[in-house]
């Protein structure tokens, strides 16, 4: 094995690479749901407090 | 190969191969469809009133803490799973989810789930949803469940809890009508798993895992499905006696449970060939459809009764 082959590192699949980019997605989609819900919590404790 | 290829190879067969729907195959989306309504029928049920915004929070983080438990159980219960037919594909012993992340994904989960219940709604009911997750996580799947045949009897406490979350998270506290649904839940879960262990008996007797058929044998099991079905009849019409419910809710009660004892009894009754499994499959459907009666009927109930109370 030569220095280039080296440095690649892991090399992924395409199975791999396209169950990890949609594990990412999924992720990020999950912490966007999860500020939004954390948000609008605050909102309805904030509004509930108000009234 | 050189010795540094092989390892790198190695690592690339040890990396996560899983779909985020292997993952929520993780959180048992069946069992978290009931939870969600049970708890959904709790909340509804109880005294107060929740802000909707806080009463879907929680009944999201009621749905997480279930699914995360689910997390947790197929962690520990993947060598018994890849035996069973049943369970043979699902995502770790199919080798698409790593045990470790399982794990990991179960506990984040069921931090994040009591945390959102804490701040959603209160933590009296937050702290309901730690022990459930522990109790069908620790007591259930790692002690009860290749232990004793009251396996599901005492386990099912985890899943009787779901309506009772939903009461203290709307309510704040305990009361007897919210205990009455967890016994439903509770008296409900043995003839509803032992049905389903009627037919399934050969899958839990390779894996090792003492079901009431294979262990006290299949006439005892059908004795003590129809005393639990007569037992849960009375109960299931509790609410009502407590007040909780009315003359609608009643009568369905009374007459599904009779429906549900028929079947009991034709179980009891067939104990050989084909025709014992399929009266074994009719209670295990009919008992599905038996909590769900009781449930829609609380929300029904108390749903139209609240919407008129605001309109009056």
């Amino acid at each position: 094995m030569n220095a280039a082959d080296k440095s690649e590192g892991v090399v992924l699949t395409p199975a791999q690479a396209k169950a990890r980019r949609q594990r990412n997605i999924a992720i990020g989609l999950a912490v966007t749901a999860l500020c939004a819900l954390f948000y609008a919590i605050t909102l309805a404790k904030l509004s509930h407090g108000a009234g | 190969m050189s010795d540094i290829t092989a390892r790198y190879d190695d690592a690339a067969a040890g990396l996560a191969t899983g779909a985020p729907g292997d993952f929520v195959a993780l959180l048992k989306p069946r069992v978290m469809s009931l939870v969600i309504f049970t708890a959904f029928a709790g909340l509804v049920a109880a005294p107060g009133h929740l802000n909707p915004v806080l009463a879907f929070a929680s009944l999201l983080a009621i749905a997480v803490g279930a699914g995360a438990s689910g997390a947790l159980n197929m962690w520990w219960d993947a060598d018994i799973d890849a035996i069973m037919s049943r369970t043979r594909g699902r995502p770790i012993p199919s080798g698409r989810v790593a045990p470790r992340e399982a794990l990991a994904f179960g506990m984040v989960l069921s931090v994040f789930a009591v945390f959102t219940l804490g701040v959603a709604a209160n933590w009296l009911a937050a702290g309901l949803l730690a022990f459930t997750i522990f109790f069908y996580a620790v007591v259930y799947t790692m002690w009860l469940k290749r232990w004793t045949p009251q396996n599901i009897v005492i386990g099912g406490a985890a899943g009787a809890f779901p309506p009772m979350i939903g009461w203290a998270a709307a309510s704040g506290q305990i009361s007897a009508a919210s205990i009455a649904l967890f016994c439903i839940i509770f008296f409900w879960t043995p003839p509803h798993f032992w049905a389903l262990a009627l037919f399934k008996q050969t899958d839990y007797g390779r894996a090792g895992v003492p079901m009431m058929p294979n262990v006290k044998g299949a006439d005892h099991t059908r004795f003590l499905i129809l005393a639990y079905s007569i037992l849960l009849a009375p109960i299931a019409l509790s609410p009502a006696f407590l007040g909780l419910e009315g003359k609608l809710y009643a009568g369905i009660a009374a007459i599904s449970s009779a429906i549900m004892i028929y079947f009991a009894v034709k179980v009891y009754r067939t104990r050989q060939g084909k025709e014992a499994d399929k009266a074994a499959g009719q209670l295990f459907g009919y008992s599905i459809l038996h909590l769900f009666l009781l449930f829609a009927v609380i929300v029904a109930e108390r749903g139209v009764g609240a919407v008129l109370g605001h309109l009056q």
